[in-house]
């Protein structure tokens, strides 16, 4: 691809200056919001006039403090654990999805999907009653498995598309070196799937990271409520007026830890670390 | 260091194809052993069990002495450099060379592997190359960090797998050469899998040619050169290749396209009740009429019309269309196929010296000696010139040679280790 002329090159600086608006704007919006007071909620214009801290005061420090704290706390361990749980997983599955020959590999693949497809909220009822008969309900546990299965299935199928990139020669070197196959799938194998395995630890993090279905319909205290489910019980000062502003700021704080992600990982997601490995 | 011993080896995979087809083939402890074919004749596979990568389907495979068929790849302690080189594009040069060092956890201390790496590198010429990454060198650069890889580890045997198929013309001369001295400096096993018959006959001590999975015939490159077992082999080794010529008997002379050659008795006899065979003639074993010298015998002479020429400086290529014999045209097509060939007209290809005048469109006369020619049944293509004892003299000849220079070789390099000892002593 050559240099853009002139004429390409505003082209394209319209069509993202258009795409970000869009996609910043209600961002934008909810930012100011969180820092207008409660009286200028309504009053129509972007910028609040004064600039406050007083939503973030409600939910760190104030009243909403219970509700708010308890449930990033929740959503942060909730998250990270499914996280966790769902790369490793994912993994050894799609590594012996890419490279191992053996009896229902189509199985599990279609399985993955299929797993996949069901929308949530056509599982989220029996799950509730299956939860509170077996004493799930309202528990981490009773989050992260139903996050899983929200998550695996996408990872195996990266990870798998992943792994099928990596020369199978790097693997078969090692273990002519003298590696075990567990060796040479740490020692070769795995640094050079890192990049894929960040990207899908992200991807799946904040698949999590962003649930509300099961967040509000499987938990009932602040015992496992992640965040996005205890936005809806956020409650104004009274029972006239409307915690926008404190949702707000609640929204900007859960929104910081996945910005400060993407921009940490970033640096992790690097293209062409497999160049060099047979020839370029 | 161990010999390599194969009995009966065969590899069929799950859908019924068997890739090799029973190949017996004994490796001597030292020995360069070329594994040499067309696509698809099963030489890779054949590599590949040997190092453990596929499983054998039947058949013995012994290293050392020891039968080697159910151990794993890090059991049976060779090296392997693959086609793609295979190297750890995360590690830098000197971990890449370190890493079979450092997976024997605890053989080796930091000393010793970075001595052993060091000594690696300076055998290779990458000394000043360590601290890069496979990504940052050239082909050549990563071919030889991958035999860098292969002998920091003091392997029983090294096993290459095409591995200069990937570098131009020049550099794969230049590597095909280092991996000869190299070779004969550790002295170390070598099986070495090509599909280019010209490394098979400047590195091999002894060339095994396979095809379909079939093994044709182990010989010395000399030995496959002069005296080839069937059609295959003849066509197969030797650029540009032999040409083959349908050859009708009468009586005592046997028509060829452009000229009767008289039969003598032995042929006679060996042709026996057969009435139409191949015949084939090397490209060199063809002369100008008009470069005889005087008084020289010319053996065969015949003109015949040129229609292109190739002026190479240390040779000239005549070629020589020719319409061949239709009952032995579905054979030769045949054994083009087989050969990779494009299936191109029938011509006859004259390896001239470049003094000769002959150009294109030209009448030429040209001479050979018939006591040269090869003569193979058109059926199965077996080589009925074959003289047994001959093959094995030039074979025997060749394992003399082939000691005598390990012997050599290893002399210079005890002297140069010892001169290197007194210098370090002196200085």
């Amino acid at each position: 691809m050559g240099a853009l002329s002139g004429r390409q090159k505003v082209g394209w600086g319209v069509i993202t200056v258009l795409v970000l608006v869009y996609a910043l704007f209600p961002v934008a919006s909810v930012f100011a919001t969180s820092f207008k007071l409660p009286s200028e909620l309504t009053s129509g214009r972007f910028l609040p006039s004064s600039w406050t801290t007083t939503n973030y005061e409600q939910i760190l420090v104030g009243g909403a403090q219970d509700l708010f704290l308890s449930a990033l706390r929740n959503s942060i361990g909730i998250s990270l654990i499914a996280t966790a749980i769902a790369v490793v997983l994912a993994t050894l599955a799609a590594y012996a999805i890419a490279r191992l020959d053996f009896p229902g590999k189509r199985l599990i693949l279609t399985a993955a999907l299929g797993v996949s497809i069901f929308p949530v909220i056509s599982i989220v009822t029996p799950l509730f009653n299956l939860w509170r008969s077996i004493g799930l309900y309202d528990t981490w546990a009773g989050l992260i498995i139903p996050y899983l299965s929200l998550t695996l299935p996408i990872s195996i199928w990266t990870l798998a598309a992943f792994f099928r990139q990596i020369p199978w020669e790097l693997e078969q070197a090692a273990q002519v070196d003298g590696a075990t196959s567990w060796q040479a799938f740490r020692k070769a194998i795995v640094p050079l799937a890192a990049p894929g395995v960040f990207t899908t630890a992200l991807i799946a993090f904040f698949i999590a990271w962003n649930d509300f279905v099961y967040g509000i319909s499987l938990t009932s205290t602040e015992a496992a409520r992640p965040v996005p489910a205890a936005l809806a019980f956020f409650t104004g000062a009274s029972q006239f007026e409307e915690p926008t502003g404190s949702i707000s700021a609640a929204a900007v704080v859960v929104t910081v830890p996945v910005v400060v992600l993407v921009l940490l990982f970033q640096r992790q997601i690097v293209s062409g670390l497999t160049q060099g490995a047979v020839k370029g | 260091m161990a010999s390599i011993v194969l009995r009966d080896i065969v590899k069929e995979y799950g859908d019924g194809f068997k890739a090799v087809k029973g190949v017996s083939l004994d490796i001597a402890d030292g020995e360069f052993v070329i594994l040499v074919g067309p696509s698809g004749c099963g030489k890779s596979t054949l590599l590949r069990m040997i190092v453990g990568l596929e499983d054998i389907t039947d058949g013995d495979l012994q290293i050392g002495g020891e039968r080697v068929n159910d151990k794993a790849p890090r059991d049976r302690h060779l090296a392997m450099v693959f086609q793609n080189y295979a190297l750890y594009p995360h590690l830098t040069v000197y971990e890449n060379i370190a890493f079979p060092l450092r997976l024997t956890k605890g053989q080796y201390s930091d000393e010793e592997i970075d001595r052993k790496v060091n000594l690696a590198a300076d055998t290779l010429e990458l000394r000043e190359h360590l601290d890069r990454k496979p990504a940052n060198l050239s082909g050549g650069q990563r071919q030889r960090v991958a035999m860098g890889r292969a002998i920091v580890r003091e392997a029983e045997a090294f096993l290459f797998d095409e591995p200069l198929s990937n570098l131009d013309a020049k550099l794969r001369g230049q590597m095909r050469t280092e991996i000869a001295r190299m070779q004969r400096k550790l002295g170390t096993t070598t099986v070495y899998v090509t599909h280019d018959q010209t490394e098979a006959m400047t590195l091999g001590d002894r060339v095994a040619v396979l095809k379909k999975g079939e093994l044709q015939q182990v010989a010395s490159p000399r030995g496959l050169y002069e005296q080839p077992v069937n059609l295959f082999v003849a066509g197969f080794i030797g650029s540009p290749p032999m040409n083959f010529l349908p050859g009708q008997v009468e009586g005592d002379s046997l028509r060829l396209p452009f000229v009767d050659v008289p039969l003598d008795a032995t042929l006679r006899e060996r042709i026996g009740e057969r009435s139409l065979v191949i015949v084939g003639i090397r490209p060199d074993h063809f002369g100008d009429v008009a470069l005889l010298r005087d008084g020289q015998d010319a053996g065969v002479r015949f003109s015949a019309d040129v229609d292109v020429t190739e002026w190479l400086g240390s040779e000239l290529y005549a070629y020589v269309p020719f319409d061949t014999h239709p009952d032995v045209a579905a054979k030769l097509e045949e054994l083009d196929r087989d050969l990779d060939g494009e299936g191109m007209r029938t011509q006859l290809v004259v390896a001239l010296s470049s003094e000769s005048r002959v150009r294109d469109g030209d009448t030429a006369d040209l001479w050979f000696d018939p006591a040269r020619m090869l003569v193979f049944d058109p059926e199965t293509g077996e080589n009925l010139t074959r003289d047994d004892d001959l093959a094995r003299t030039i074979d025997e000849e060749n394992e003399e040679d082939r000691k005598a220079a390990l012997e050599r070789a290893q002399a210079r390099e005890r002297r140069e280790h010892d001169q290197g000892r007194d210098e370090a002593r002196a200085s």
